[in-house]
């Protein structure tokens, strides 16, 4: 492999917050490398593979049948008791499930399109510096250790993060800001294949949910996010429990086993250092209330992308200078993704009880327009409909 | 320190995200874990999905 031993910019993981990255430094003519570790990109996944029409719209991208598996109509929510409120959407699709291994792979296209060099079963071993500023990466390939210079590295290595701390950012999350994640893919199952289904309750998925996201007629990622100090088993037994309850799950087959650490909080207000930006799952963009991360990893990565290049023209590769990103980042997906940290908060502490009579609550509302209500000023007054709710939905306000 | 079981083990990383020592790498292998850095704190064997995880003498 013709790899060079000096690029403009490196990128270290090549999912989407790493092939954002790669694609717009790309485009401003930046000399980029990007390395994936595992031998193919998008696998195995990580992820339940829901992508909603506005997370696609941030990501300024187009659809494209290779990795869709299924359109989205709408939502059915499960409140403890088995009562339910279903979303749907009338005016065309709210979302799609799709196929990560296939739509990793064509975002790593779009960046090597854009004159990116992309490699596979690369692996950092470690950071190079010089006077104690990032320089570059070694990256094992082939068994073999090459050193490669870069004037700015961009870690999108995913929720491990190994880069940031290692060039003195601490990325390690909170245990109440990181959910433990497990899941089956399933065929010959019994499943609504064209809503997503989420289950709520501290028994079933405590400080979580359990999704179901179809993938075609009988076929579904079905997982669980649960978290700590809340969940008193792993996410897998809770998991299994799920399925073993219900019959049209229980007859089903698991094609593929995953699991995964979901960031949901720890938002960081600096992801950067000198030579050095952090994107996606590494820096914990990550909408707080559902657990998706690839639309918020590929506006990351693009933002940091442009600012890595623009820093490398500027002759300025100062943590200063880059920091322009944390700015940029905060003002376009950090203040929203602050508010619904909030929001997740005041959900993690609502009872079965509560969130039985919140779903009942609900079934008299118009959801669609619910959903879409921007700000929870409008969420807070139903939850203060219950006295001792009132508090809690203060927090909201 | 910590060890894992590689017949449970999905090579996920989540651990290696929840070390508060920096201690876990994800490797071909499995996850290996610095018995220098490791303080047997017991986040990651209380965090795996899985269960893949148990506390072994250095």
């Amino acid at each position: 492999m013709n790899i060079e031993r000096e690029y403009d910019i490196i990128v270290i993981g090549a999912g989407p917050g790493g092939s954002g990255a790669a694609l717009a430094a790309a485009k401003k003519g930046m000399k980029v490398l990007l390395l994936e570790k595992r031998q193919e990109i998008g696998a195995p996944k990580r992820c339940a593979e829901g992508l909603s029409m506005s997370a696609m719209g941030r990501m300024g991208i187009e659809r494209d049948d290779l990795w869709i598996r299924r359109e989205i109509i709408g939502a059915t929510i499960y409140a403890p008791n088995g009562e339910h409120i279903r979303v749907d959407y009338k005016d065309g699709p709210e979302g799609y499930i799709l196929e990560r291994k296939v739509f990793d792979k064509c975002l790593a296209e779009k960046a090597a399109g854009s004159g990116a060099k992309v490699l596979a079963k690369a692996e950092v071993t470690r950071l190079l510096k010089e006077d104690g500023k990032v320089c570059g990466v070694e990256v094992e390939f082939e068994g073999e250790k090459k050193e490669i210079k870069a004037k700015v590295v961009i870690a999108a290595d995913g929720v491990e993060s190994k880069i940031a701390r290692e060039a003195g950012l601490d990325t390690t999350l909170k245990l109440v800001d990181i959910a433990s994640g497990a899941q089956f893919e399933m065929t010959n199952v019994d499943i609504d294949p064209d809503r997503i289904e989420m289950y709520f309750g501290n028994d079933i998925a405590p400080g979580g949910y359990v999704w179901i996201f179809p993938k075609g007629e009988n076929i579904a990622n079905i997982g669980i996010g649960v978290r700590k100090p809340y969940a008193k088993e792993k996410a897998i037994d809770y998991l299994k429990r799920f399925i073993e309850s219900r019959p049209g799950l229980k007859k089903g087959s698991i094609i593929e086993v995953n699991s995964g650490g979901v960031p949901v909080g720890g938002l960081m207000e600096n992801m950067v250092t000198d030579n050095l930006i952090v994107v996606g799952d590494a820096a914990h963009q990550v909408n707080p209330i559902h657990g998706g991360g690839m639309g918020e990893a590929w506006v990351g990565g693009r933002i940091a992308g442009k600012m890595a290049a623009e820093a490398i023209k500027a002759n300025d590769l100062s943590k200063k200078f880059l920091g322009k990103y944390n700015k940029l980042w905060w003002e376009k997906r950090g203040n929203k993704l602050q508010k619904l940290v909030k929001l997740r908060e005041v959900m993690e502490s609502l009872s079965d009880e509560d969130l039985n009579w919140l779903v009942d609550y609900l079934k008299g509302e118009d959801l669609i327009e619910f959903a879409r209500s921007s700000g929870f000023s409008r969420f807070a007054k139903i939850l203060m409909k219950k006295p001792k709710l009132i508090k809690l939905a203060r927090k909201l306000l | 320190m910590i060890e894992t079981d590689k017949k449970k083990c999905l090579r996920c990383s989540a651990c290696v995200g929840v070390c508060p020592q920096s201690a876990l790498t994800l490797r071909e292998h499995g996850i290996e874990c610095d018995g220098e850095k490791c303080n047997n704190c017991r986040i990651c064997l209380n965090f795996c999905p899985v269960g893949a995880i148990r506390m072994v003498e250095k």
